[in-house]
């Protein structure tokens, strides 16, 4: 019961948090350079974290989709099937919870530390809106960085399944290519590479509530960090199914 | 809506509540334009909670908190927004933004709010900090500076935009005599030539004698006493004689 008034209690400040984003974000002025700041705080320095994870998965993967392929006789569609999973759900999804990681714990600490060393006081004393300068740039960086982390990601992970493709049956690389983009549309590439977009907004909104309204001192910075990757991890996840049952809906080509 | 011959700021029967905790009760006085208050008492009485009170960063369950004769207790965000910017405010703690330099710190503010164009603002920063005597430490990084030089950035930001009310916490805790007393100078420096209205927070009693033109003692939330160093030091309560007395 209590469970169930805390979580409600829950939905409903968040929900409030971000209304006052958006009637926020939609008046001037407009934080540009704020915006680029946070860009190339979440999304040039999870570059090097996206690259070498997809690079990872995407050896793992190969390997691993290789032996079950080669028990079928179906060695020809390793590129095919690498690619798809990839472009599908892998690429976004792993994206999406290596920023919530990195980047969720970075500004719900950020955040929080501001409130609780009395600096989101400061700058609301200096009569500058505190909400526009911090939370919103931090909203919309998430939002754009997102989508093209994941297109990194992507392109990390075929490379990988590539190498190990060529190392053990010497796939040459336009055959690869062929290959992996025979089955790759549009369709099946734009709606879930969008879709991050969500996995962004989440990010950035669970993190910045967390940090922005955290009251309580110094073990508060700590809390709000831990809170938000594990929340934002846990909606993007819950998410996803949404996102994959509504592209389904809206592109069956998609769904193959 | 503010006439010359209104006080700057006023309390009225102000109290001030955290969960069940009466902070402030019950407090009424009014800081005359051009004076300077320091507000005196022992740790944790209610004085910091005090000058947000002023600021609008806290708001009281009762009474009034006017600045220039507006009541700021109810206002929204954007008429908030217009007193705070006649208002410089240095933190207990500083509170300076510890991802920008000092030279940002102090162009945060003068960039959003001011027109002024890059070179203006280029010699205010540089002219302030040279007044706090960190003329030379412009490009560090907070982390990089002691706690007193933290104290004096923070009052450097505080006056960057030539507030005509200045509500400084502290301002020279942290420092030693010789600083300290040079902190004095500036502000008396600000109330001769600015006419700036000045509350103080402050344990500093010499500073205090030299800078206020009255002295106000809280003790337990409730004003003690308020008026001249003079009629304090003969003060019936003993806490007040104490707190004024120069005599360590
Ligand atoms: N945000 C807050 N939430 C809850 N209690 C608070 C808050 N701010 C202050 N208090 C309480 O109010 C009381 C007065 O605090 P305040 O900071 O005004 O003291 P002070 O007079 O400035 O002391 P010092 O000289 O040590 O700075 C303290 O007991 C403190 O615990
Ligand atoms: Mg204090």
């Amino acid at each position: 019961m209590v469970a169930i008034q805390r979580y409600l209690e829950f939905t409903g400040k968040v929900g409030l948090f971000a209304s006052h984003a958006v009637c926020r974000a939609v008046l001037p002025p407009f934080e540009v350079r704020m915006i680029f700041r946070q860009i190339e705080e979440v999304g040039w320095k999870s570059l090097p974290l996206v690259l070498a994870s997809g690079f990872a998965v995407g050896l793992v993967l190969t390997l691993h989709t290789r032996s079950s392929l080669l028990r079928f006789g179906a060695e020809a569609m390793i590129p095919t099937v690498q690619s798809l999973s990839f472009f599908n759900e892998i690429g976004p999804l792993i994206a999406g919870l290596l920023v919530a990681g990195r980047v969720g714990a970075g500004i719900g600490a950020e955040l929080a530390n501001m409130r609780v060393t009395e600096q989101i006081d400061a700058i609301e004393a200096l009569s500058i809106d505190s909400f526009k300068l911090l939370v919103i740039p931090r909203l919309i960086a998430c939002i754009i960085a997102l989508p093209i982390l994941t297109v990194f990601m992507d392109v990390a992970g075929l490379t990988g399944g590539y190498l190990v493709e060529r190392s053990i049956s010497h796939l040459s690389l336009p055959l690869f290519l062929e290959q992996a983009f025979s089955q790759v549309g549009w369709a099946t590439f734009i709606p879930p590479t969008l879709k991050t977009a969500v996995f962004g907004l989440i990010i950035g909104l669970i993190s910045s509530f967390f940090g922005y309204t955290t009251d309580e001192g110094a073990s508060g910075v700590g809390r709000a960090s831990t809170n938000s990757v594990v929340i934002s991890s846990l909606l993007i996840i819950l998410s996803d199914v949404l996102l994959v049952k509504a592209i389904f809906f809206l592109f069956p080509d998609s769904a193959i | 809506m503010s006439g010359s011959g209104e006080p700057a700021v006023v309390f009225e029967s102000v109290t001030k509540r955290f969960g069940d905790r009466k902070v402030l009760d019950d407090v009424s006085f009014a800081v005359e334009t051009g004076e300077a208050l320091c507000i005196l008492g022992r740790s944790g009485t209610g004085k910091s909670v005090t000058l947000k009170l002023m600021i609008g960063l806290l708001k009281p369950e009762k009474g009034a908190v006017k600045i220039r004769g507006q009541n700021i207790v109810d206002l929204d965000e954007d008429g908030l927004s217009k007193v705070r910017r006649q208002i410089g405010f240095l933190f207990q703690s500083a509170a300076l933004f510890d991802s920008f330099s000092l030279n940002d710190n102090l162009e945060l503010p003068l960039a959003r709010m001011t027109k002024k164009s890059k070179e203006e603002i280029d010699s205010i920063i540089q002219a302030t900090l040279d007044d706090v005597g960190l003329g030379k430490d412009r490009h560090k990084m907070p982390a990089e500076l002691s706690g007193g030089m933290r104290k004096r950035a923070g009052l450097a930001r505080a006056l960057a935009l030539d507030p005509c009310i200045l509500l400084a916490d502290e301002p020279n805790s942290g420092l030693d005599r010789v600083t300290s007393s040079e902190i004095d100078d500036l502000l008396l420096g600000l109330k001769e030539k600015g006419k700036t209205t000045i509350v103080i927070v402050t344990h500093d009693v010499r500073g205090a004698r030299r800078v206020g033109d009255r002295m106000a003692v809280l003790e337990k939330g409730r004003l003690l006493a308020i008026g001249k160093a003079e009629e304090l030091e003969n003060h019936e309560n003993e806490l007040v004689r104490a707190l004024v007395s120069e005599k360590d």
